[in-house]
């Protein structure tokens, strides 16, 4: 009797799970449907590409905080992480270093930030929302001071095809920043659900007290997540940077907002330890979708910004909706 | 003030927490009322205050059928309790603290600061207490937020004072001070209903002393016509039943040794070693330490001095990942803030300490996990269907046996059970304790805290009691009863309790 009636609930948290895994991507397709109705070039081979190229520096910082938020931190440096890896990078490369080197410089750079950030965050205990907030103002302020408040830019930088490519180039027909991001996608998909570490990500966030008696190094894997998180937002800061063909010293001004609304669409929970990697990318899109459908339309980018809202506010509630179910 | 407590009957669900009892107090005595955790005195005193509405019974005020509707109303009559955890805002004033949600107001309906301020003082004062009241009450000493606490209790006039172990972390001093200050309100008429475990307390304080066991309240004494032992048999005289499997130990050598093992102001010269296949009990009371200890040996909290050998080598353990390397596993007192992650599926949870271990090429061996952990279930007979439901989904029982299936998977040689079986139902007791014979014939040396004193001595081959930090004294399991424990538990001194 007990059994069964306990067979009937697993069933039943089954098909629960399996709705709460696929509704951001029912959301994606109704969503996608809408706007295609309504503007039918929606659908085109060229806008789609454009549509995920736009996509792929939010969904690259989209992803390496999901780690964070998956730990129940947040990452609000990402934005001028971005900012200031990218003008080191294109400084580098304006003074005649090669390309290779620049890249790299930009990218350690990137993960030395975010290791700062998980250093104040596991050792010196501070709350995740104002260490990230007070190196958010510190990054930003550091890359105003770098750039002297100017754009970085110049013959020698756009002469480097290495770091065209990265912005600009294509693959077999596809823009590299969606090469980028679906190998970034792939990368990070395998660390969070086949490695051990990510294993204790989740437990780290699920209950950081149980995960430490369990073994799981909690300090270590905090400041490594968020090196991912500011890896990632230097390799964002790249392709921007090449797109552009120019670092600006307010690049990626609130980008950590609409990263955060990514992985919070994607149904990674605020309070850490649920969520996946795959919810951020269809996060990522949706946000994409939305801008992207809502400039076919025509709509204005100040009613597009109220929308975007509304539509995290329903994700949202419609997520608190279910959990309290549960 | 006389308050009179007549065939108290309280049921919480199909669990009756109290059967009949009786309970009488006076303004101008101090009434002890001691027994076991869990014996009901807590809820006793919360029926009496107006939290809880007793099932039956009656509760007489000055000869007048009462109750109150809770504890505000109960303190507006002159009835108070002190708790053993105090709630204060701690960063909050001294003052503000005592007059939360009874400010005093001027005649425009702004608070009087001034006013407060001077009754506060007041009353401390009469309490022998001066301190600066503007100052954060955080920055007192337990000692002196005690005091506090009871010039808040004068303040609404109170009666009769009850207290919940209220010199759980006083110091000495502060202990002296606390009962000079009881005996001057006793005579100016205030009654105490003073609940405690201290044996040495209960003979200097008290005028009388009522022993609560298993929800029934045994005997009234004056605390000049009674022993000592009395009131510890009192306490216990329950029967062991055979609920417990036969142990039939077979002791290797010694697995762990720990040597004079200190933290300042938690234990001290802890001392102890267990042998494979051995089961060590540690008996004391609630705070007495016995969970710090183990949480330092686990290299979760950290500790002065000391020396830990694990087959008599010495080790050195920062973290629960030293620990774990080193073959310890343990189960925490507090399963759902410590030993699961409650949402994440039994599988993660049981692989979580072994999961590098499981690792090929980078990846986890998701096959050998499953594999692992589904071996671990069957063993222990864990009763879900399948490894991927969620650990909170599961019953008390069950979730005490998927901590164990973590530490048994992790290979542990000494492992560490915090009270192992409480919350969980008397079945999935029986089958906690055949695993626990099972792991001892695998040579597995069990650690196991437990503050249940038939499960204590149905379980251990000896018994290590603790004492405010102290092991006071280990015995033998076969000749140990409840009284000798609860003797060294209650910092009682007994002849024939000789340390092995």
């Amino acid at each position: 009797m007990q059994e069964q009636s306990k067979a009937k609930t697993s069933s039943k948290i089954d098909v629960k799970k399996i709705f709460s895994r696929l509704g951001p991507l029912l959301a994606l397709v109704v969503l996608v449907i809408l706007v295609t109705i309504m503007s039918p070039t929606f659908v085109s081979p060229a806008n789609l590409l454009n549509l995920l190229r736009q996509v792929s520096i939010n969904a690259v910082i989209a992803f390496g905080m999901t780690f964070v938020i998956l730990t129940g931190g947040i990452d609000l440096s990402v934005g001028s992480i971005l900012a200031l890896s990218g003008a080191v990078t294109a400084s580098m490369l304006a003074s005649g270093f090669a390309a290779p080197l620049a890249l790299l410089a930009g990218l350690v750079l990137g993960a030395i930030f975010g290791l700062l950030n998980g250093i104040l965050i596991a050792y010196g205990k501070a709350a995740p929302f104002i260490a990230t907030l007070a190196t958010m103002t510190i990054f930003r302020g550091a890359t105003y001071v770098f750039t002297n408040g100017n754009p970085i830019t110049g013959a020698k930088m756009n002469s480097s095809f290495l770091f065209q490519f990265m912005g600009r180039g294509y693959l077999f027909g596809i823009p590299f920043p969606i090469i980028i991001m679906l190998v970034a996608y792939g990368v990070l998909f395998v660390l969070l659900h086949k490695t051990s570490f990510g294993r204790k990500t989740y437990a780290l966030g699920g209950n950081e007290t149980a995960a430490r008696i369990a073994g799981v190094r909690t300090k270590m894997v905090t400041m490594l997540i968020y090196t991912i998180s500011g890896l990632m937002a230097a390799i964002a800061g790249i392709i921007l940077t090449s797109r552009l063909s120019s670092a600006q010293p307010d690049a990626g001004t609130s980008y950590e907002m609409d990263a955060i609304a990514a992985v919070v669409l994607g149904g990674t929970s605020l309070a850490g330890g649920k969520g996946r990697i795959f919810g951020t990318l269809i996060g990522a899109l949706i946000i994409g979708t939305l801008n992207n459908g809502m400039n076919l339309l025509g709509i204005s980018s100040f009613y597009q910004q109220i929308v975007k809202g509304i539509v995290i506010l329903i994700a949202v509630l419609l997520d608190r909706r279910s959990s309290n179910n549960g | 003030m006389k308050i009179e407590m007549k065939k108290i009957t309280k049921s919480f669900g199909a669990n009756r927490v109290l059967e009949g009892v009786d309970f009488t107090v006076e303004s101008g005595e101090v009434h002890a009322l001691m027994g076991e955790n869990g014996a009901g005195k807590s809820t006793l005193m919360n029926i009496l205050t107006g939290l809880y509405q007793a099932n039956s019974g009656e509760i007489l005020v000055d000869g007048q059928p009462t109750t109150y509707s809770g504890p505000m109303e109960a303190e507006q009559h002159g009835i108070s309790f002190i708790h053993q955890e105090m709630n204060n805002f701690l960063e909050m004033s001294v003052v503000d603290n005592m007059f939360l949600n009874k400010e005093l107001r001027t005649k425009f309906g702004l608070m009087d600061n001034k006013a407060m301020r001077e009754q506060a003082a007041h009353y401390l004062s009469l309490l022998g207490a001066k301190l600066d009241v503007e100052q954060p009450i955080g920055n007192l000493s337990v000692g002196r937020q005690q005091m506090v606490e009871i010039a808040k209790s004068l303040m609404t006039d109170a009666k009769i004072i009850i207290m919940d172990e209220p010199t759980a972390a006083l110091t000495e001093t502060e202990i002296d001070q606390l009962f000079g200050v009881v005996r001057r309100l006793k005579e100016k008429g205030v009654g105490f209903i003073y609940i405690s475990h201290r044996m040495e307390e209960i003979f200097e304080i008290a005028d009388k002393v009522t022993v609560m066991r298993d929800g029934l309240s045994i005997t009234e004494y004056a605390t000049k016509d009674v022993t000592m032992k009395q009131l510890v048999k009192d306490m216990v005289g329950r029967e062991i039943d055979d609920f417990y499997p036969d142990r039939t130990p077979d002791h290797g050598p010694v697995a762990m040794e720990v040597k004079g093992l200190t933290e300042n102001g938690v234990f001290k010269d802890v001392s102890f070693t267990v042998h494979q296949g051995e089961i060590l009990g540690f008996s004391g009371l609630m705070g007495a330490g016995r969970t710090e200890i183990m949480r330092a040996i686990f290299g979760i909290d950290k500790y002065q001095s000391g020396e830990i050998l694990l087959d008599g080598k010495p080790v050195k353990i920062r973290d629960p990942q030293d620990a774990i390397r080193h073959n310890i596993g343990f189960l925490t007192e507090n399963r759902k803030d410590e030993g699961l992650i409650l949402e994440d599926s039994l599988h993660d949870n049981i692989v979580l300490p072994s999961i590098d271990g499981f690792v090929k090429h980078g990846l986890v061996d998701d096959k050998a996990t499953d594999e692992f952990v589904r071996m671990l279930m069957k063993r222990l007979t864990v009763k879900a269907m399948e490894p991927d439901v969620s650990a909170g989904s599961l019953s008390g029982g069950n979730q005490q046996k998927v901590v164990l299936a973590k530490w048994i998977g992790s290979g542990s040689k000494v492992l560490i059970l915090d009270e192992p079986t409480r919350g969980v139902d008397v079945g999935a007791k029986r089958e906690i304790y055949d695993l626990m014979n099972e792991l001892t014939d695998r040579h597995v040396a069990i650690i196991m805290i437990s503050s249940d004193l038939p499960e204590v001595l149905g379980m251990s081959d000896r018994i290590a009691v603790v004492y405010e930090g102290k092991i006071t004294g280990i015995l033998d399991g076969k000749t140990a009863t409840q009284e000798s424990i609860m003797t060294l538990a209650t910092g009682g001194v007994e002849e024939h309790a000789g340390a092995i």
